[in-house]
């Protein structure tokens, strides 16, 4: 039950973009097509999933131990950095074809919020999943599944907007809207729709 | 440089190259801690400070690193000044701390101030970094006090705290909706204004 939770409550409930505003500027900057939108939501995907993972370790295992939690930013932001860079490296010697696909966005992820914003999420006791026995620190399987959802649910609003932009294009925008506040003006009604989901969890 | 040069920096950062209305960087922070102007205010100096210690620090030592490795450098150098900004508002301020949440850390990702080392410090004397970063850091500061301004009055009915309206307000305004379209808006009136539309 609490795995369905955790699923519907980060995709739908707490989407990442449209209700937490995680990741927003590669939303606005990439999600001009459909086709960008997919080759980023998969990069996203992989990365989260493993920088949750090793973070998650890292936090377990040394930091708290050893009483570092204070280096949770710097030690993170760097495992983060060095995973997208190790993951390019792999991607392009394993599958030049997925390379080729996903290219500039890869080492784009970096600063993506999302990331960074996961990882901490996961580790922190303050965080609210929504569980009956409220706020807790997830296990390890918890918060792969955590981030997997976030990930699907950050794909989800990519694709939909994108499907909305490519639409925009050919409408007539007045001049001072063009371009970015159309798009935010957009981003602001999918979450209105979005906000309908909150009463299911 | 001359002085007026030196000024006309600043201003840049405030109108020209507004991180938020023009250059659109730094959405997430812009968007998730703007419910008030408070801590529209309070996120827009967290990454003020940031921004000027790590322009000065990454124009002073852009020669030693070599290129190669430069953005992972700068992410170390701002990921430590996130670090202490944090722990100085967990001890002194502890409200905000907790009103900025998660958006705090993420300053260390916010496109803005790498952008910033990227486009502008590592190429740029000290003095003159230092003073883009007061400028983009007082731009930024000024449109996130905006937006949080418009949502609070719309949303809460009341202006850095000071109630005006008995009851509440469309609150709408104060979640997420609000913050993309009040920043839509904004960023409308502000080409209009400057007359880059």
């Amino acid at each position: 039950m609490e795995i369905i939770l955790i699923f519907v409550s980060a995709i739908f409930v707490n989407n990442v973009v449209l209700s937490q505003f995680l990741g927003v500027c590669p939303f606005l900057g990439v999600s001009k097509k459909v086709g960008t939108a997919m080759g980023m939501t998969a990069a996203v995907t992989f990365v989260i999933a493993i920088a949750t993972l090793v973070t998650y370790l890292l936090q377990k295992f040394v930091l708290v131990p050893f009483n570092l939690e204070f280096l949770q930013t710097v030690s993170f932001i760097l495992v983060i950095a060095s995973l997208v860079q190790m993951v390019e490296i792999i991607i392009k010697k394993i599958s030049p074809s997925l390379y080729q696909a996903l290219g500039i966005f890869l080492p784009l992820i970096t600063t993506n919020c999302v990331v960074l914003g996961v990882a901490i999420q996961v580790v922190s006791n303050e965080y609210d999943f929504g569980f009956a026995d409220g706020a807790r620190m997830l296990g390890l399987g918890e918060s792969l599944l955590f981030a997997i959802a976030t990930a699907i649910g950050y794909g989800l609003a990519l694709i939909l907007f994108a499907g909305i932009r490519e639409q925009l294009e050919l409408s007539n925008v007045p001049k001072a809207f063009k371009g970015v506040p159309i798009a935010l003006l957009t981003a602001g009604i999918m979450a209105l729709a979005f906000m309908g989901f909150s009463g299911m969890v | 440089m001359s002085k007026n040069s030196k000024l006309q920096l600043i201003v840049d950062g405030i109108v020209k190259n507004n991180p938020t209305f023009v250059l659109v960087l730094g959405m997430c922070p812009t968007l998730g801690t703007t419910t008030s102007a408070i801590n529209g205010l309070g996120m827009g100096l967290a990454t003020m400070i940031v921004l000027i210690l790590s322009n000065i620090t990454i124009s002073a030592i852009s020669k030693i690193i070599p290129d190669k490795v430069r953005i992972p450098c700068y992410i170390v150098v701002i990921a430590s000044f996130v670090t202490i900004v944090q722990l100085l508002l967990q001890a002194y301020v502890p409200v905000l701390y907790d009103s900025l949440g998660i958006f705090l850390p993420l300053i260390v990702v916010n496109c803005v101030i790498l952008g910033r080392a990227e486009a502008f410090a590592n190429k740029n004397t000290v003095g003159d970094s230092a003073l883009d970063g007061i400028g983009i850091g007082l731009g930024f500061t000024i449109a996130l006090t905006c937006v949080g301004l418009v949502r609070e009055i719309l949303g809460s009915g009341s202006a850095f705290g000071w109630k005006f309206i008995a009851g509440d307000g469309m609150l709408a305004f104060v979640l997420a909706p609000g913050a993309f379209i009040v920043l839509a808006y904004l960023m409308v009136i502000f080409r209009k204004v400057t007359k880059q539309a």
